[in-house]
């Protein structure tokens, strides 16, 4: 399973690196979301600074969205999708590969938008480890229930509209638990963020989980 | 002998249609047999069906020895299956090699039977550096060819293999076939090019409206009449 889940991570991964839709499309995506919510929110830096934690993770979850999406549709174009399943790979395998690859982009974007939201937003970072250890759970988490989802909507016409309305309201623990957990971290009390980052563990373990085991029966039949 | 297939009434439905409403089947190890039927008869559910990636709703279907009315079987059967499809089954950002070197890999395959597919393909060199989305129709044919020759499979099961490609592709394609069966495969294949692809197979086997057409082998085939009860 887990030499699968290598092969498949690192085909992803590959090619992300040869498309560059990531570097290029949702990194500069996520920037203009600090941006625009910054012009939004007026440049009054003391509602910005409050309201960063939220605006941070809100801008993750669409970033992540775009992440599954072209995850899956590179499966679908050109028979993919059929060439996976033919391929013997454990599904297992395929789902922990495929949430790992966006898992690693998702990390990636986490600092291109932490950095965005410390020098537009000037926020204070008071809990390095709460942070990553947020970041960490909460892009697990993220990674494992949205490709659970994909997979889900893939074999559907309307993958591309139906897929938030599917995600969205599933990710909202993460959203929540993670907001809460940055709030603590970025100028607050650090151990108020502890038990949040748990739920996040929790959330993240509980889709790993459920992953593993449906994700072969939805590449079947979805 | 087992049968390599072995079907005995299948039927597929997709949907609530009747992609296949009883076939008959039979093949055994080393041979070629040939699909023939108009555009719509059931061939390419039938190689689906064998690959395992349909279900069977009824009737008996077993292939390599698996019992594809079990869903879990018919999954454990496809790492012994190669089955070249209408879709190429490619990557377009990655280069030849990345794709074959993928799909060999996940069946197992070792480097030495990737680079060996992608010679035997005629896509070494600069080529198999080539990114998928620069290839020719014919290229991107023969590359889906690599990766199933790189595979090893069992079973090849070949949707209109000719398809796209060129005279030496054509000729390629049969003689990756007929090497392939020399090493021990079975290959059930269909393909619009007859004359070529009747010179190739050992017996031919009509499908016409799902079902095997019964009257048509006895005059195309005289040995596939034998296998069918």
């Amino acid at each position: 399973m887990f030499h699968d889940a290598a092969l498949v991570a690192g085909k992803d991964l590959r090619v992300e690196l040869r498309s560059k839709v990531t570097l290029q499309q949702v990194a500069p995506f996520a920037v203009l979301m600090l941006i625009l919510f910054g012009v939004a929110l007026d440049p009054d830096r003391g509602v910005l600074r409050r309201a960063s934690s939220g605006l941070f993770w809100v801008a993750v979850l669409f970033c992540a969205l775009l992440a599954i999406q072209r995850a899956f549709t590179i499966e679908s174009a050109d028979g993919g999708r059929d060439a996976l399943r033919l391929s013997g790979l454990d599904p297992a395998g395929i789902f922990l590969g495929k949430a790992a690859a966006i898992a690693v982009q998702l990390i990636g974007l986490e600092i291109v938008l932490a950095a965005g939201v410390i020098v537009m937003y000037g926020t204070e970072v008071t809990g390095w480890p709460l942070l990553a250890a947020t970041c960490a759970a909460a892009t697990v988490g993220l990674a494992a229930a949205g490709t659970l989802y994909g997979v889900l909507a893939a074999g559907l016409r309307v993958r591309e509209t139906l897929l938030p309305i599917l995600l969205l309201p599933v990710l909202s623990p993460v959203l929540i638990g993670a907001t809460k957990a940055f709030e603590a971290a970025l100028g607050g009390a650090p151990a108020d963020g502890w038990p949040w980052c748990g739920l996040l563990v929790i959330f993240a373990l509980l889709y790993v989980a459920a992953g593993t085991l449906a994700f072969g029966p939805l590449l079947e039949e979805s | 002998m087992e049968p390599v297939v072995h079907l005995r009434g299948a039927v597929t439905l997709l949907g609530r249609f009747p992609a296949l409403a009883g076939i008959d089947l039979d093949v055994t190890a080393g041979e070629i047999v040939l699909l023939r039927g108009p555009n719509g008869a059931g061939k390419t559910t039938l190689l689906r069906l064998c690959a395992g990636l349909l279900p069977v709703t009824r009737g008996q279907a077993q292939v390599l020895g698996q019992d594809l009315t079990d869903r879990r079987l018919a999954r454990s059967l496809r790492r012994r299956v190669g089955y070249l499809g209408h879709a190429a089954g490619l990557y377009d950002d990655l280069t030849v090699a990345d794709n074959v070197r993928f799909w060999g890999r996940a069946a197992g395959a070792p480097p030495s039977d990737v680079d060996a597919a992608l010679v035997a393909c005629g896509l070494s060199g600069r080529l198999s550096q080539q990114h998928v989305a620069s290839l020719s129709a014919g290229q991107r044919r023969r590359a889906s060819l690599a990766c199933v020759v790189a595979r090893r499979p069992e079973l090849w099961l070949l949707d209109e293999p000719h398809a796209g490609l060129d005279h030496d592709g054509r000729d390629l394609v049969d003689d990756l076939v007929l090497r392939a069966v020399t090493e021990g495969a079975t290959v059930v294949m269909s393909s619009h090019e007859l004359d070529r692809a009747e010179s190739l197979a050992h017996r031919t086997l009509h499908i016409a409206g799902g079902t095997t057409d019964r009257a048509a082998e006895g005059v195309a085939s005289t040995e596939v009449s034998a296998l069918v009860p």
